[in-house]
């Protein structure tokens, strides 16, 4: 017969000093665990939800960003006649050739200069981004303020969350960078993904303040169909004289993923650490509820509670610590939950803001990883407590 | 028996106990001197004394736009400069892109970068055979023995910011005062093979005559070429790493943050552990209260045996680090961040007195009901 679980809630509740100590221990770890975890999982989801499965991206072969080299831009009229282009309202094919540089702006809170990518592309590059809904099923790219930048003219459009981070970022604001100032004409919005920390602005301009006239970084294609993207990719990449290499644009951008690397790392080694110090201070206290109480253990037994009902009942008192430990530990991190930070990407050489994201995987995880540290905390505790002896127990 | 022997003494009469609290305050410890020792190796050291003496001058608008060549020759006569060199970031692709065989390429001028990175330890005629060969390579030591390259093996670089491929031999292999995972080539092979790669530089490291000169070297660069359409910045070789830690995001705040949560984290577990202990003793402080212990003498054995326990735990705890650290900087990918990790002196008293105080704190308050505890009531608790 099993032990009913209000046993423990009682002895628990009577300990409330013990409990409390404990269980803040076990809190704080699961902060820490929760908070690392939100930031990749922010991380992952301001890569894993860029760019559009339907976008081929085409670069030079052996390239492997935007960033680095480009190819001749008497190429880009072959890119744009190739089949499965999707074409705009007046039939025009939906292609954009593209520079991606990066410039340094200081941040709005003082805390230094950071690298920031500015894109120049076509008016078909807005147009070919700019949907109702991406293939990720969320909300695609829209202006949230403001106008797109005219070509000819030293305007742009930033990202949100270049409007957000940064000073004279705002509709109406000059920003000076390369061999000028450039007009803030607009602010663009797609939800969070790697976009939202871009400028952009006219290909040409771009380029001629950047000496870069006669190329292309890159060039996007919009296919009409998924099946055209990866015909298109493959025919770029077949064709011999483009030298030219195709990737889906989603592709792409989740290969970025791994400029958490380091914070996955270092997260790993802080959370296992931590665990172990909390693991060993549950045992502590588990060993501490074991002592104080083992007459009455001895009378359950005598009542005819089975050893294994009195180890399930002391490792569930522990399991229950532990997870009232997680409780308080995610209500912690909830405050921080949407908070934005920026990350240097290795592959664009700037910074890609994100936002902690606090998403039921993470709290399933950080509850999963408090009952394990319960668990091997609490076990041989009960064990000692299962395996007691009635008599001296009875007679301590 | 003497008062320390009775404060040891007591620490260990629970033994499970205490055993269990050190190794929980030994894994917090642990935690606190990781954080504390890569705090103290990005913003705190610096990597040796002839670093203090480098500049770094790049592109005004960021590092991945490249300056004119001739600025070297401009920037030789300014007062205080020694040697001058160009450093061009290759980013080829050793192999594959695998993170385990990244690792920096720099174009150079092979007869005076040595004069400038003047910490780079390199035998007499291996750097002359580098200066020979045009298409030869020097590398880093550390990097050598990882790809278990020796003198006179050849190493393929696949291009991606220039359409080519290197094809060098290893002429040298160098060894720095921290690792530089590092492979340095001569600029002149990229540029003979591309044209467009000629009379550009990405950076140029400069060698001050003091270190009192890099600020004035600094500034008389940038001013130089301020109104130039290539304007430049130039900062101190510590200052530009930093820029790269900063990348990875706000690094202080999260460390700290961190920090906060363990030695809190710490006290928490202290602190119950000798509300436990000082708890079930509640007769006996009666009993030393009527052997004639005074007051003080009570808080002083209890807040002694907390600082006792915590500050094993302390040990034990910068112990692990210190060998934890050295095996987390050969950790693959982590290298270029943790290179010349050091576990300093001052860390680990900086450890240990925050263990110490953690101790102290976490008895305050039971140390202080303990002692003033009436004797009668003590003598009936019965725990």
């Amino acid at each position: 017969m099993a032990i009913p679980i209000s046993y423990n809630i009682r002895n628990l509740k009577l300990r409330k000093g013990l409990t409390i100590m404990t269980a803040l221990g076990i809190a704080l770890t699961v902060t820490t665990a929760v908070f690392l975890m939100a930031l990749l999982a922010g991380l992952d989801k301001a890569f894993m939800t860029s760019g559009d499965a339907l976008n081929v991206l085409v670069m030079r072969k052996g390239s492997t960003a935007e960033l680095s080299g480009g190819f001749d831009a008497n190429l880009f009229p072959t890119l744009k006649t190739l089949p499965g282009i999707a074409t705009d309202a007046q039939g025009q094919p939906l292609a954009s050739g593209e520079w991606v540089v990066v410039v340094v702006l200081p941040r709005k809170d003082g805390t230094g200069e950071v690298n920031v990518s500015v894109r120049g592309l076509m008016p078909a590059g807005v147009a070919l981004r700019e949907k109702e809904n991406n293939s990720h099923g969320q909300p695609g790219l829209k202006l949230a303020e403001g106008r797109w930048f005219t070509t000819g003219q030293r305007e742009v459009v930033v990202g949100k969350s270049i409007h957000d981070r940064f000073a004279g970022a705002n509709v109406g604001d000059t920003m000076d960078f390369a061999k000028g100032q450039w007009k803030v004409v607009g602010v663009f919005d797609d939800g969070g993904t790697a976009y939202d920390s871009e400028i952009w602005g006219d290909v040409n301009q771009i380029a001629v303040d950047f000496d870069r006239q006669g190329g292309y970084a890159s060039v996007y294609l919009r296919a009409t169909d998924p099946a055209a993207a990866d015909a298109l990719k493959h025919r770029v990449a077949d064709d011999q004289r483009l030298k030219l290499e195709g990737t889906l644009e989603t592709e792409y951008y989740e290969k970025q993923t791994s400029s958490g690397g380091a914070i996955k790392f270092i997260g790993t080694v802080v959370a296992i650490i931590m665990a172990i110090g909390s693991s060993f201070a549950a045992m502590n206290t588990m060993y501490a509820a074991v002592a104080y109480r083992s007459r009455e253990i001895a009378t359950l037994r005598i009542i005819g509670f089975s050893k294994s009902s009195i180890l399930t009942s002391f490792v569930l008192e522990a399991l229950m610590l532990s997870l009232l430990g997680a409780i308080v530990g995610i209500v912690l991190i909830l405050p921080f939950n949407g908070m934005t930070t920026g990350i240097g990407n290795s592959l664009t050489f700037s910074e890609t803001v994100f936002s902690l994201q606090l998403t039921w995987r993470v709290a399933i995880t950080a509850v999963v990883f408090a009952l394990v540290m319960g668990l091997l905390g609490g076990f041989a505790p009960a064990w000692q407590a299962a395996r007691q002896d009635i008599l001296t127990s009875l007679r301590a | 028996m003497t008062l320390t022997r009775f404060v040891t003494k007591s620490a260990f009469r629970n033994k499970r106990r205490s055993i269990l609290t050190v190794l929980s305050i030994t894994f917090s410890l642990l935690l606190l001197t990781l954080m504390m020792t890569v705090w103290h190796t990005f913003y705190v050291d610096t990597i040796s004394a002839e670093s203090a003496h480098r500049l770094i001058t790049r592109h005004r608008v960021s590092l991945t736009e490249a300056m004119p060549a001739f600025y070297r020759e401009k920037i030789r006569p300014i007062p205080g400069v020694v040697a001058v060199a160009p450093n061009n970031w290759f980013g080829g692709i050793y192999k594959d892109s695998k993170p385990e065989n990244m690792f920096a390429q720099f174009g150079t001028d092979p007869n005076e970068i040595l004069k400038v990175f003047t910490d780079f330890k390199i035998p007499a005629d291996q750097a002359q055979a580098w200066q020979r060969d045009r298409a030869g390579a020097i590398v880093d030591e550390n990097l050598a023995k990882k790809h278990g390259w020796k003198v006179g093996d050849r190493v393929t670089l696949q291009g991606t910011i220039y359409p080519m491929n290197l094809e060098l031999t290893i002429r040298g292999i160098y060894t720095a005062p921290i690792d530089t995972e590092s492979l340095y080539y001569n600029q002149t092979y990229v540029e003979e093979a591309i044209p467009f790669a000629k009379g550009h530089a990405g950076m140029f490291a400069i060698l001050a005559d003091s270190s009192d000169d890099v600020p004035k070297i600094a500034s008389a660069v940038d001013t130089m070429f301020h109104d130039s359409p290539e304007p430049t910045k130039t900062e101190s070789e510590k200052a530009f790493q930093l820029g790269f830690i900063n990348s990875i995001g706000n690094v202080k705040a999260f460390i700290l943050s961190i920090c906060f949560a363990v030695v809190f984290a710490t006290l928490l577990v202290s602190a119950t552990t000798m509300a436990m202990s000082i708890r079930e003793r509640t007769r006996e402080v009666a009993v030393l209260k009527t052997l004639g212990f005074t007051r003080q003498s009570i808080l002083r054995l209890y807040l002694g045996e907390a600082v006792l326990v915590a500050l094993i735990g302390g040990v034990f705890g910068c112990l692990l680090a210190i060998g934890l650290i050295s095996g987390l900087a050969h950790a693959p990918g982590m290298s270029f961040f943790l290179s010349g990790m050091k576990v300093t002196l001052s860390t680990l008293a900086l450890a240990l007195f925050v263990a110490g105080m953690v101790g102290l704190l976490s008895a305050v308050f039971p140390a202080y009901h303990a002692a003033k505890l009436d004797i009668v009531e003590g003598l009936r608790y019965l725990g």
